[in-house]
């Protein structure tokens, strides 16, 4: 079992790993920005280093000063946690090249599944189905890309090889837009992640977002632990989550989920990963994967029992997974609404002193959150303050004790988006489930 | 069997690794065991000690506060004249084990003279005074790890 870990995060997923570490008797090292000095996690582990000011591109995306900081303090492992260096690949080559042990895929499955064309071909290969598409990046030919494009039919979507998670993309609905908006999509993938590299793909114009969760260790076992629906979004942000998928029956369950894990093994993936899809009319249709834990991962994790983490750090370990595929079994659902600091209404970041905070309790009910009375949300990072996850052995037993929670959480000092949550659990067409990525926006007039 | 022979053994019990000894000697026989005094320390199950603020909640604000106004209090002669790390890293006080150090005590220093080197990653780095004046502190022991913005070397 690994030693030590340097938690290469903040807020609520590094006070996640730091409980994890603690449950496997592993020491913690906190690595925090000056900002962050009173962080949950930073206050509770053994040990703590201050690697950079406020900004992230010279604090939690310092390269050198995470891997200095590893050094010093001896540590054995480096969990990224999501977001910030967890999908780079460069950093995961630089950590195993300074000794450590990255918590996550090797850099090149990482490197692989970042370039979105790659992972489609590799996809393909394994037997995944795709979205139809251009199968590769757009030329420079205009006459080839109008042919793509009629072949493939519209509306359909331009996307940059380099993005992902909803950044650098283009719809266009007729011919007449199609040239310009591939020029545009271009320049701005260019600009953004420096690779002007775009493909097509056909736009689906009411997809549920469904995902599936895998854990494969290095012993070439790999397992799915069933499906979440991710739909509930706004500006490609997902605002609810919920496992198992309403209407997903156990049989395409069972049929998509051994196509994911048996694309594990085909590609070598190891430790934790989710497989995207689009669902329409009956079809999933894989559009990326991500190479790291996610936000939504404890709904997962109440409907199977399984600690994702404590799996991430014990494959990382070199142990093999200490289940089969026949002993997943989904029980019960689980929803998560995500608690942000922002105006309820223009969505506008709200950071600042919350004066009062009282996490909400009682059966099926669990919050992650690194919040506590007199904390100071700094401006610096994202608004995620929390998550607040309710259980239940049915939907609506989980609606239920999701509304009881939010009239229960208390959050003073800053604006949050409690109150939206609250709507979306009365709205009935929530309830009747299965709505689709397009809902949320079109339910707050967008 | 003779009482020096069964002294000889608890000797050797004691001095060794070994639990458990028995011997026999014709019809007589004689064991010895270690009493443990302790359980063995089981990796797995050991945590790590928690820090005093993880004891209750509600002393967390309180708790942050005190350990930001007690490292206030202490910080507060050093911290606005000292060079600070711009680094995570090692801290030495001169270019090498044997060399002389950089700077003294009491030693007149300008904007730009080498203080201490931050080594990082293999890379060491010469830290610069970023203001003249004289040498009042040396707040880091040599080969000691800091962190960025830590108070590194008080001049005024």
């Amino acid at each position: 079992m690994i030693d030590k870990i340097v938690i290469a995060n903040r807020g609520e997923i590094a006070l996640r790993i730091l409980r994890a570490c603690w449950e496997l008797g592993i020491k913690t090292v906190a690595v925090h920005s000056d900002v962050d000095r009173d962080l949950k996690h930073v206050l509770l582990a053994d040990e703590s280093v201050c690697i950079g000011p406020a900004a992230s591109n010279l604090s939690y995306l310092n390269v050198p000063a995470l891997i200095s900081a590893a050094e010093i303090t001896d540590a054995t492992a480096i969990h990224p946690g999501y977001g910030f260096l967890s999908e780079n690949a460069d950093f995961a080559e630089r950590v195993e090249q300074s000794g450590f042990i990255f918590i996550g895929p090797r850099s090149e499955t990482i490197r692989m599944m970042g370039d979105k064309v790659e992972a489609i071909k590799a996809m393909k290969a394994a037997g995944v189905p795709c979205v139809p598409g251009s199968d590769g990046p757009l030329g420079n030919d205009d006459q080839t890309n109008l042919r793509l494009a009629r072949e493939i039919g519209y509306p359909i979507i331009i996307k940059a090889a380099g993005g992902g998670g909803g950044r650098g993309m283009r719809e266009v609905h007729s011919e007449a837009h199609l040239l310009n908006a591939i020029s545009l999509t271009k320049s701005e993938a260019k600009s953004a992640f420096s690779n002007d590299m775009v493909y097509m793909e056909k736009f689906l114009e009411n997809p549920r977002h469904i995902e599936f969760q895998v854990l494969a260790d290095e012993h070439g076992n790999a397992v799915h632990l069933g499906e979440r629906d991710c739909s509930m979004q706004r500006r490609h942000q997902k605002v609810v989550e919920e496992a198992p998928a309403p209407g997903i029956t156990p049989e395409m369950r069972a049929r998509m989920g051994k196509v994911c894990a048996d694309a594990c093994v085909r590609i070598g993936y190891r430790g934790a990963g989710t497989f995207e899809f689009l669902y329409q009319d009956g079809e999933f249709y894989f559009i990326e994967m991500n190479t790291r834990i996610q936000v939504e991962h404890p709904v997962t994790e109440r409907v199977t029992g399984i600690d994702l983490v404590a799996e991430q750090i014990r494959i990382a370990s070199g142990m093999p997974l200490s289940f089969s595929q026949e002993d997943i079994i989904i029980r019960g659902h689980a929803i998560e609404c995500r608690i942000n600091a922002e105006d309820p209404r223009t969505f506008m970041p709200s950071p600042g002193l919350v004066t009062h905070y009282h996490a909400p309790g009682g059966a099926g009910i669990r919050m992650d959150s690194h919040l506590y009375s007199g904390y100071k949300v700094p401006p610096n990072y994202d608004s995620l303050i929390g998550k607040l996850i309710a259980y239940g052995n049915t939907r609506e037993s989980a609606i239920a004790r999701m509304r009881t929670a939010l009239k229960e959480i208390g959050i003073e000092g800053i604006k949050t988006n409690v109150e939206l949550q609250r709507d979306i659990m009365d709205d009935t067409h929530f309830q009747t489930g299965g709505t689709n990525i397009h809902y949320l926006e079109k339910k707050l007039g967008l | 069997m003779d009482i020096r022979k069964i002294k000889k053994l608890i000797d050797l019990i004691q001095e060794s690794d070994v639990a458990e000894i028995e011997i026999s000697e014709g019809e007589e026989s004689v064991r010895i065991s270690r009493a443990s005094s302790a359980y063995p320390q089981q990796q797995y199950f050991a945590a790590p000690q928690p820090a005093p603020a993880a004891q209750s909640t509600p002393s967390f604000a309180s708790e942050a506060a005190n350990t930001a106004t007690a490292a206030a209090a202490t910080k507060s002669s050093n911290e606005a004249n000292a060079v600070r790390s711009p680094m995570v890293g090692t801290f030495y006080g001169s270019p090498s084990p044997d060399a002389a150090a950089f700077v003294e005590v009491g030693q007149q220093v300008s904007a730009g003279d080498v203080i201490c080197i931050i080594e990082a990653m293999k890379m060491f780095n010469q830290i610069e005074a970023d203001r003249s004046g004289i040498v009042k502190a040396i707040l880091v022991e040599d080969g000691h790890p800091v962190e960025y913005d830590e108070p590194l070397i008080v001049i005024e």
